[in-house]
């Protein structure tokens, strides 16, 4: 009896000590672990946290950069909403979503499924490799490569008078209603390789059974596509349309360099601007309210991107 | 697994129509580099004499070995430290498992999505105010604070993936927090730690909008800064121009040829792990 309520009493002690260190060290642990994250946390807040609140500050003030700051409340964001030049560097924003990031992604999964048909070996790496290409030289590069393209002597314009439709030909990034589309074009030349090497890479988790099984059934490569590829690439098609659609939506160094947002305001994107408001019309309170509002539209449209892509995933 | 002879036919002509496709801009601007300086080039074709000189040319205005100096230099000061403290983060947030986590991982990741041009001009005042306006940690610094987002998602990714068995093991032998990072975990993430080194590495090379805002002197920028200085002054003489995009792109482009393997070869190993 006595020996019992010992054992049960050294047991219960040994328990709660065991509880305590296992308490102590797991605060400790905390608190190393916080000394770990600190410079990477530091570096973070200081240079994109704290110039975000800044951004928001800003977008409150009238200030032309060097003389006193005047409180405006709503009033530039109402310009932005309000002058068709600012608020259509948003619609202008969205158009360019369907090139940089619809039609990459689009087509980035019919070539990647192709690849793993017909080019399992030296074509498949080769072809990785040059449709890479694009996505890793710096976007003012191409930007400059293809306003030689679509320019009026350009082979662009060579290849349309070759086959009989020279009548189209013309200054494509100077055409009020085809500058737009031409970036756009630049925009899926750049991120087609992106986003068919990430899916390829993606399409390579998949098991092989799977398709083999489908492939006893009869079905065909359009089924195949649809019912499996598609449905358990989800993941992957949700990063590529994530890291486009913020390439899209934050587009500067290709239009900066093809038509700094012209002719008139037909290319003009948040990006461009914000930098022209700010830097050379010394406009600092509306800049930053273009760009609060740009920032504020990308996890908009962010957002549910990741919700459908994570689903019944975890 | 069979498929038919006309499909495989069909789909490696088109493989070969895409890359044909991607590579023509670089064909293009090759054969017009080759045009003499100032002229108009006529599109697509080989000019009547080669002008190899465009290049020697380009090299010389664009002040060539000043700028590869400078960027080099910008990518030594980002990538090693960026690296570093990421992957400490990282370790922390993804094995560790601190408290708050979550919270912090949350807080990073909110800014994976942020637009430079959403914070280019308060960083602007921000470097005038604490004097590294135009100075050579201009580009750099506040790019170890950009990239901080992407990096640690990356190595956290490695980092929960990691079976926590090893590490128990580890401590139960009395490793310390600083022993387990350094001497078990860093080793094991080597080959997420180079895909992230030579991604940042190239993102900085070829970053324009930091680059052309806060610094002046467009030789003391990065790469493609420095293009986008070099096209406003050249933008009519084509020939220099595609000369000058060339040589701006043969770091980068011998860089990815050296690299692609391991940059393949990583996402791929990533697949595999997954």
């Amino acid at each position: 009896m006595t020996s019992m309520t010992i054992n049960t009493g050294a047991r219960a002690a040994a328990a709660a000590s065991r509880r305590t260190s296992h308490k102590r060290r797991v605060r400790r642990e905390g608190f190393v672990g916080w000394l770990f994250v600190l410079p990477a946390f530091l570096m973070y807040a200081t240079f994109e946290l704290l110039p975000l609140l800044m951004s928001i500050q800003y977008s409150f003030l009238r200030w032309d950069g060097i003389g006193p700051m005047t409180w405006v409340g709503l009033k530039n964001y109402a310009t932005v909403l309000e002058v068709p030049s600012l608020f259509g560097t948003i619609i202008n924003a969205f158009k360019l979503v369907v090139f940089f990031s619809f039609v990459p992604v689009a087509l980035g999964l019919i070539v990647a499924s192709v690849m793993r048909r017909v080019a399992a070996g030296r074509l498949g790496s080769l072809s990785r490799t040059v449709l890479f290409l694009p996505q890793i030289i710096p976007l003012v590069a191409a930007g400059i490569i293809w306003g030689w393209l679509l320019a009026m002597p350009g082979l662009f314009n060579q290849v349309l008078r070759l086959v009989g439709l020279g009548g189209a030909a013309r200054a494509w990034l100077g055409d009020f209603d085809w500058a737009l589309p031409a970036v756009g074009i630049i925009g899926i030349w750049v991120l087609l390789g992106f986003c068919t090497v990430l899916l390829e890479t993606g399409m390579s988790k998949i098991d092989p059974s799977l398709y083999e099984s489908a492939r006893i059934d009869g079905s065909g490569w359009l089924r195949e596509f649809f019912s499996i590829t598609v449905p358990l690439l989800r993941q992957e098609i949700g990063v590529c349309l994530t890291v486009t659609v913020i390439a899209a939506l934050s587009a500067f160094d290709i239009v900066y360099v093809t038509t700094a947002g012209g002719p008139g305001y037909a290319t003009a994107v948040p990006g461009i601007q914000i930098y022209i408001l700010a830097f050379t019309e010394q406009r600092i309170g509306t800049a930053s309210a273009l760009a609060v509002l740009l920032m504020a539209l990308v996890i908009i449209v962010i957002l549910p991107i990741q919700r459908l892509s994570r689903e019944d995933r975890v | 697994m069979k498929i038919g002879r006309s499909e495989i036919f069909a789909g490696r002509a088109f493989l070969c129509a895409l890359m044909l496709l991607t590579v023509m801009p670089f064909i293009s601007i090759f054969m017009t580099a080759l045009y003499p300086s100032g002229t108009m080039p006529s599109g697509f074709g080989w000019p009547e004499h080669m002008q190899w000189g465009n290049f020697v040319e380009a090299f010389k205005v664009a002040n060539m070995a000043k700028l590869l100096a400078s960027s080099v230099f910008i990518v030594i000061e980002v990538v090693p430290i960026a690296l570093v403290i990421s992957t400490m983060a990282a370790f922390a947030i993804g094995l560790l498992r601190i408290p708050g986590s979550r919270a912090l991982l949350a807080l990073f990741v909110l800014g994976l999505t942020l637009p430079f041009a959403g914070i280019i001009v308060p960083l602007y005042y921000l470097e005038r105010r604490i004097g590294i306006y135009n100075t050579p940690l201009a580009i750099g610094l506040p790019l170890i604070g950009l990239y901080m987002p992407f990096a640690v998602f990356w190595m956290r990714a490695h980092f929960v993936g990691m079976s926590t068995e090893i590490s128990e093991a580890a401590r139960l032998d009395g490793a310390t927090t600083w022993d387990l990072f350094w001497r078990i975990h860093l080793p094991l993430a080597r080959a997420p730690i180079s895909s992230l080194g030579i991604l940042m590495s190239v993102w900085t090379w070829n970053q324009f909008l930091i680059a052309l805002v806060l610094v002046e002197d467009p030789s003391r920028r990065t790469m493609a800064g420095a293009l986008g200085a070099f096209q406003g002054h050249y933008a009519t003489n084509v020939p220099l121009l595609c000369a000058g995009t060339i040589l701006i792109l043969v770091p980068t482009l011998l860089i990815f040829i050296l690299f692609q393997r391991q940059i393949i070869a990583a996402l791929l190993q990533g697949a595999v792990k997954g």
